[in-house]
């Protein structure tokens, strides 16, 4: 086990291209740290430098407190989950979860002993014989992760793990890989695209855009404090709606907006058909649609006026129709105040 | 084909009874023509019936040959057909494999530039650059030898390309993942490339060794010691006399013996060969 420490890292590919801009970032031991961002953002080049299979241009990348730039991936100690689980096809599943191992002359009793606790972890010992051709991609996935654990090390390194399986099995595995981590308190770095993934399994959120970190927080203080532009767009979903500060004037209660504010952010289920009583902005919006998803109802709606286009999640069984305009309240502590041009938060 | 006609049943059948007859009379014919003795072909008409001499003209050829045509017995062109198509297989998919190894799994200076070098030696068979090679092996001493009759067939474009071709779709997870599991560059050729190339190195085989089996006109120019004759281009000698009918019973008697160990590669290593050619173990 091991912190992880990523000092003015650097990464720029031939051709001139910057991938990661002077990055610092520090996780700390047994911490599970999401990165998430648009593809292309360099999220996955960051982990293959952590990883060792991609160089660092400039910058250390340190692994309990030693700097690892120039050493080979299996000196550094950390295991990696790929997205296409990256399985040997020749080799049983016992094979797979051995070769590791064996490669670095653990003795044969200990390697009986670790696969055999792996195999009970990931409740995989049905299939030890089987090759990975033979298995779902769900047990693939487990044996991915088998190979990853068996090697106890410093770190784990998880690279878009779940995007080849279906929605329900996605669920599933997410909760598995949270209580694993748990369980073992192995220090992890995780990459998706997903939000809700990146949401609900990290410890700490760190959301990348172009190369750059746009904030780092616990999932719930990203989504409650969005510090950018980019973070509130990409955290949370639906979407914020993000409405011009002069549209806001004048409709309902005063609003007392910090210096420079242009653009407010205004999440979905924050929005209220009724008067909520405190101090609110009324809008009002024409419903262009009623999507029922159950336990809540996203209206799509046209705002009076501007022309804008908004969501709203309200409770599930809200009496509208569809072509009715409707008055709707959002309170003023419920707004997230940004300027348009520096893309960061006001307050 | 979905559709269920009998008179399409039977009309495919037919053609492809028409296309095996064909192909396999010849073969039959040769078949024949070995079992008979000296003097049955020379009446101008060809028995279609297998005759009495079977056992007799091949124990004839195997161990002594036709001596007169300057040929040694058989078994020895058998031999030396067998060491030189091993030796051309086994090497020509051991360079290439290696070579491919290198152009696709590593980055050095002119890697492109050793990949098309090597790929345009496809233009240049043996026999378009037959007189360098001839210079070339003769100066080195190596007429009349083994390594004079496989060395310049052995490296190969052909090879190569198809090793490429197959290692390009090997996933890059498979070797960062090999990586992180602590195996260096030989280590993952030899744990997770090589098991993985296992039946395309098994159709290249069957290829390569019928292709080393029937060399003719290179094993033709660099040996002139029957020694190191092989029994393709044995056969032509067994029918080239000069002031003789030729024997043509033990003419057929060597041609059928130099089908039959290609023959029996393809058919032992048939199963293996399909698969090379349809499927990958990813």
């Amino acid at each position: 086990m091991a912190s992880i420490d990523i000092s003015a890292v650097k990464k720029i590919y031939a051709g001139n291209v910057t991938a990661i801009h002077n990055l610092d970032l520090t996780i700390p031991d047994g911490e599970l740290v999401v990165l998430v961002g648009p593809s292309g953002c360099g999220k996955s080049t960051l982990l293959r430098m952590i990883a060792g299979l991609e160089t660092i241009t400039e910058g250390t990348v340190s692994i309990d407190e030693q700097v690892v730039n120039k050493k080979e991936p299996a000196e550094r100690d950390i295991a990696m989950v790929f997205q296409n689980y990256a399985l040997y096809p020749h080799m049983s599943v016992r094979g797979n979860l051995e070769y590791g191992l064996k490669n670095r002359g653990t003795p044969r009793d200990e390697i009986d002993r670790r696969v055999a606790e792996a195999a009970r972890i990931l409740e995989i010992e049905p299939f030890l014989d089987r090759r990975p051709r033979q298995l779902s991609g769900g047990q693939r996935q487990r044996v991915a992760m088998g190979r990853a654990i068996v090697r106890k090390p410093k770190a784990f390194l998880f690279d878009e793990p779940l995007s080849n399986l279906d929605a329900k099995l996605r669920g599933q595995m997410r909760i598995e890989i949270k209580r694993l981590q748990r369980s073992l308190k192995t220090t992890s770095v995780y990459v998706t695209h997903d939000q809700l993934e990146a949401m609900t399994l990290a410890d700490r959120l760190v959301v990348m855009n172009a190369g750059r970190i746009e904030q780092v927080g616990a999932p719930i203080e990203l989504y409650e404090r969005p510090a950018t532009l980019f973070v509130a767009g990409f955290i949370g979903s639906p979407p914020m709606n993000l409405i011009e500060v002069d549209y806001l004037r004048g409709r309902g209660d005063d609003l007392k907006l910090p210096e420079g504010t242009d653009l407010c952010g205004v999440r979905p289920d924050t929005i209220q058909v009724a008067d909520p009583g405190e101090p609110s902005v009324r809008l009002d919006a024409t419903i262009e649609l009623y999507e029922p998803i159950g336990g809540e109802s996203h209206l799509h709606l046209r705002l009076e006026g501007s022309g804008q286009l908004i969501v709203a999640a309200v409770p599930a069984r809200t009496a509208v129709v569809e072509g009715a305009t409707i008055p709707l309240f959002v309170r003023i502590a419920d707004l997230h105040p940004f300027n348009r041009d520096s893309g960061r938060r006001t307050d | 084909m979905i559709e269920n006609r009998p008179i399409l049943a039977v009309l495919t059948h037919l053609v492809l009874i028409l296309g095996v007859v064909i192909v396999v009379f010849p073969v039959y014919l040769a078949f024949v023509a070995s079992t008979h003795g000296g003097g049955d072909f020379l009446r101008g008409l060809v028995p279609l019936l297998p005759g009495p001499n079977l056992f007799a003209n091949y124990e004839f050829m195997l161990t002594e040959g036709l001596t007169t045509a300057g040929a040694p017995p058989l078994w020895i062109m058998l031999l030396n057909s067998l060491i030189i198509a091993l030796v051309i297989a086994t090497g020509k998919i051991f360079i290439s494999i290696l070579s491919a190894y290198a152009i696709v799994f590593f980055k050095f200076p002119f890697r492109m530039l050793a990949f098309w070098v090597i790929f345009i030696t496809l233009m240049l068979p043996v026999e378009v650059r037959i007189m360098p090679t001839f210079k070339v092996v003769a100066d080195l001493g190596l007429l009349n030898s083994y390594a004079g009759l496989t060395i310049p067939l052995i490296a190969s474009a052909t090879a190569t390309f198809l090793f490429r071709q197959f290692f390009l779709t090997v996933p890059d997870e498979l070797m960062e993942a090999a990586r992180v599991d602590g195996a260096g560059p030989m280590k993952f050729f030899r744990d997770i490339l090589l098991p993985l190339s296992r039946t395309n190195i098994a159709a290249l085989f069957v290829i390569l060794f019928i292709y080393g089996w029937v060399q003719y006109l290179w094993p033709l120019l660099v040996t002139t010691d029957s020694r190191y004759y092989t029994i393709v281009m044995g056969i032509k000698r067994l029918a080239a006399t000069a002031d003789a009918e030729p024997q043509w019973h033990l003419v057929m008697t060597a041609v059928m013996l130099a089908m039959l160990p290609p023959v029996l590669v393809v058919i032992l290593m048939q199963r293996l060969f399909v698969k090379g050619l349809v499927e990958t173990e990813k």
